[in-house]
């Protein structure tokens, strides 16, 4: 009996090795495991929140309708009535935010309307497309049209 | 002989009585803790989707830019959480469109064909369509991305290991690693503002509302008039990924 | 990888914005290529050990320290292109069930310890032992450690030895199809490339594992051999390059059934792949896997086995096929990772692969991951002699 376990002791060493590192990355796994992994699914739940946690760059239309009303009523029957502020203003979130303190730059009058607005092949055929110098002779949009109403009446 | 034997039993025992007790501190500290919730907001009343008229799209790349600035996305032409194509067709090769998408339409669209060539030419908004059988998830070894339970396929950019294994797997190309952090990103959904009740970046600047966040879950929300009323496709249908970003009048040439 | 604005101009057609830079490196070239060796030099020696092909025996030894010396530098080109190696231990924490990938690290570390390690144990202990009872100084703690601390050679304890040792390659057989087949399934299983989606992938990478596997035992056995200075078993010889033979027969079978398939069947894919395997991939996909990586030493190899040669000739022609093949295997890889993103999945594109040279990713971190593995083997043959063979040992189980 003695004689048969001294021929296979060697294994047992080797199998003591295997169960002990077995039993260390049992341990160090639940160490290492976030513990809200699993909650939802195989991701740690913290991650919805990390997602939620990211800073606003654009306000929102409904931020920029609580200081200026006046606009809104402005373009009210306008041809810009359903398009947003920060479509031509830009990220707005910082001046929603502290008002006097990040008051923004005005668009250029030109190259804003133009982004929509100039020619193209590709863009729909029912969408009002203008090329300035037909148009205009290549004058600045804003001498005749008003952005928030942009139906001829200037002045 | 016999007392390596005994020797062995009484170590091996040791061994397992301070495993054990480890194992078991452990234990508590795992079922202790669990993540705060944003208040307000329930994740399981929502089932957030996109839909995109193509009837409407002028390729202002306003959306484009607007992402970017929202998400802090890197300004070099390689990386795009959303980007904007146009298509070309001619009446003598319908197989192949000819398809330009410069810097993504960052900077809009330079006009490259003249009226009358009979050509037909439309633009196609692109960004990760949050597939409800997503193949990038699926791939993912660690469980590094995953979709919400309220339907938005996000990043945990604190446990991704950057082995791009899912960037291989989307069929859209809608992602990419970040070259400052080393890991995957892509379109959110904005899920920072859609889970306060706003809409996201790139809708929220749309000038004719091509794109139009949607919540499926709310029977109130007109995409459900929406899918009624157009002839909608999901890109690549044949891959059946459950992609929830659905388009409106999308030519079958559309890659 | 860095922002190469310069990439953009080389972009053929139109492809995503995202797909122009490519995702994966030479580097993941070089994995499937090292664990392929691996798988491939393990089904050699169980050849000799499972299957009973005695000529091969003087190959056993010299095939398990070589699938060591790779399989230890395997992980090393997938740390390199990690953005952040230092999370990778998560696939232990957290395998996503899900995700081929996810399994490389249990199979990896049951094929490691459990088959390669353990099998090479058992077969060497009665070396091990004597040398920790002849040597002194710090080799003797080496060789004591190596012997777990055990000093029983007595002609029983060997013969158990001999007895698991059988049982463990048995089931390393099936191991080394697994440690190398989800590779090939981790490219199979991406339905969103139609270069990689078949499910002939991970039998395709399989054969030729082994192909090159066999290949470079039967080149190291003849650079050993004309190292010591010792003759060539040209039974042995002859019996390596019949099995490469026929595995290559598989193998290349096996590519020319994807390849009839595809063309066959011409999907909605198979213009802009075909357009770019006869532009951007013909000097890799063409010249050098297909002309002088399979058909030139398949007909090499044809010749040893149809005609009669002399034992020089047949040395020459042998060792000339196993470079071929190797080169060849490695071009496969290669085509089948970077061919693979070559292409936009618009198939409307194509971009270029830029491979840096001192890079993170570059060409000389692969040059050196693929010198490695034969710093370790020198260092492995030192430490274990694979000569002379136990023949004695082995006539019992």
């Amino acid at each position: 009996m003695a004689h048969d376990f001294r021929d296979f002791e060697h294994l047992l060493r080797l199998a003591a090795i295997f169960v002990a590192g077995f039993v260390l990355f049992v341990v160090v796994r639940t160490i290492l495991v976030p513990d809200d992994f699993g909650e939802y699914g195989h991701y740690r739940a913290g991650a919805l929140d990390d997602n939620r946690q990211r800073p606003l760059r654009h306000a929102g239309m409904s931020a920029c309708v609580e200081c200026h009303d006046d606009v809104v009523k402005s373009r009210a029957g306008g041809g810009h009535e359903t398009v947003r502020c920060e479509a031509c203003h830009g990220p707005l979130a910082a001046h929603a935010d502290d008002p006097s303190a990040q008051a923004p730059e005005l668009p250029n009058p030109v190259t804003v309307c133009l982004k929509c607005h100039l020619p193209s092949m590709a863009k729909p055929a029912k969408f009002p497309q203008v090329d300035p110098s037909e148009h205009a002779d290549n004058e600045p949009c804003d001498t005749c049209h008003v952005a928030h109403a942009p139906k001829l009446g200037k002045g | 002989m016999a007392t390596d034997r005994r020797d062995f039993l009484i170590n091996g025992g040791r061994a397992l009585l301070v495993a054990s007790a480890s194992a078991a501190v452990a234990l508590e500290h795992v079922l202790a803790g669990t993540p705060e919730h944003a208040p307000g907001y329930t994740m399981s009343e929502h089932w957030w989707a996109m839909t995109i008229d193509i009837d409407r799209c002028i390729g202002c790349g306003n959306c484009v830019r607007a992402c970017k600035a929202e998400n802090d996305v890197p300004r070099e032409p390689f990386f795009f959480r959303t980007w904007v194509e146009r298509y070309h067709l001619t009446a003598d090769d319908v197989d192949r469109p000819v398809v330009d998408s410069p810097n993504g339409g960052f900077e809009g669209f330079k006009e490259l064909y003249r009226p009358g060539d009979g050509s037909k030419n439309f633009y196609v908004p692109k960004l990760c369509n949050h597939c409800a059988h997503s193949p990038c998830v699926q791939v993912c070894p660690v469980g590094a991305t995953f979709e919400s339970p309220d339907g938005v396929v996000l990043v945990d950019t604190t446990y991704c290991l950057g082995c791009r294994y899912c960037v291989q797997a989307c069929p859209y190309g809608c992602r990419f690693i970040d070259p400052r952090t080393h890991t995957v990103d892509k379109c959110t959904l904005c899920y920072h503002r859609i889970t306060q009740g706003l809409t996201t970046a790139c809708c929220e600047v749309c000038p004719t509302d091509a794109r139009v966040l949607g919540d499926l879950k709310n029977p109130s929300d007109p995409i459900h008039a929406f899918l009624r009323e157009h002839t909608i496709h999901v890109l690549k249908p044949q891959m059946a990924t459950g992609a929830k970003v659905y388009y409106a009048d999308l030519d079958g040439s559309v890659r | 990888m860095g922002v190469d604005t310069t990439l953009l101009s080389q972009v053929e057609g139109f492809m995503y914005p995202n797909e122009v830079e490519l995702q994966w490196s030479v580097l993941i070239v070089l994995y499937p290529f090292i664990t392929g060796l691996v798988a491939g030099a393990f089904i050699l020696a169980s050849l000799e050990r499972v299957f009973k092909v005695e000529e091969v025996r003087p190959t056993y030894r010299l095939s398990l320290l070589t699938a060591l010396a790779f399989l230890l530098v395997a992980p090393l080109p997938l740390q390199l292109h990690l953005g952040h190696p230092e999370r990778s231990f998560e696939m232990y924490l957290t395998p996503h069930t899900t995700s081929a990938m996810a399994m490389f690290g249990f199979v990896y570390l049951w094929y490691l310890m459990v088959v390669l390690i353990v099998e090479i144990w058992l077969d060497y202990r009665r070396d091990i032992v004597l040398q920790a009872r002849s040597q002194t100084g710090f080799l003797r703690w080496i060789y004591r450690a190596m012997a777990l601390g055990s000093d029983n050679i007595s002609p029983r304890s060997l013969a158990i030895d001999d007895r698991v040792g059988r049982f463990i390659t048995i089931v390393g057989i099936p191991s080394a199809f697994l440690l190398h087949g989800y590779v090939g399934f981790i490219f199979g299983s991406v339905k969103a490339n139609p270069w990689w989606s078949t499910p002939l992938m991970p039998v395709v990478f399989l054969f030729s594992a082994m192909v090159s596997g066999i290949a470079l035992v039967l080149l190291l056995y003849m650079l050993v051999s004309w190292v010591r200075r010792t003759a060539i078993d040209m039974r042995c010889l002859d019996t390596v390059a019949r099995y490469l033979f026929y595995a290559f027969v598989i193998d290349f079978s096996l590519e020319m059934l994807d390849l009839v398939h595809r063309i066959y069947v011409a999907d909605e894919s198979f213009k802009s792949l075909d357009f770019m395997v006869k532009t951007r991939l013909f000097g890799s996909q063409i010249v050098v896997q297909i002309i002088l990586g399979t058909l030139l030493p398949l007909g090499l190899l044809a010749l040893t086995q149809l005609t009669r040669l002399s034992d020089r000739a047949r040395k020459s022609l042998y060792a000339t096929a196993g470079v071929l093949t190797m080169v060849g295997i490695f071009a496969m890889r290669w085509n089948v990772v970077i061919g693979g993103q070559l292409f936009s999945k618009t198939f409307l594109g194509y971009t270029v692969y830029k491979m840096g040279f001192a890079t993170r990713e570059g060409l000389l971190p692969a040059i050196l991951l693929m010198v490695l593995p034969f710093v370790i083997l020198a260092a492995l043959i030192r430490l274990l002699p694979p000569w002379p063979e136990p023949a004695a040992q082995r006539e019992s189980g």
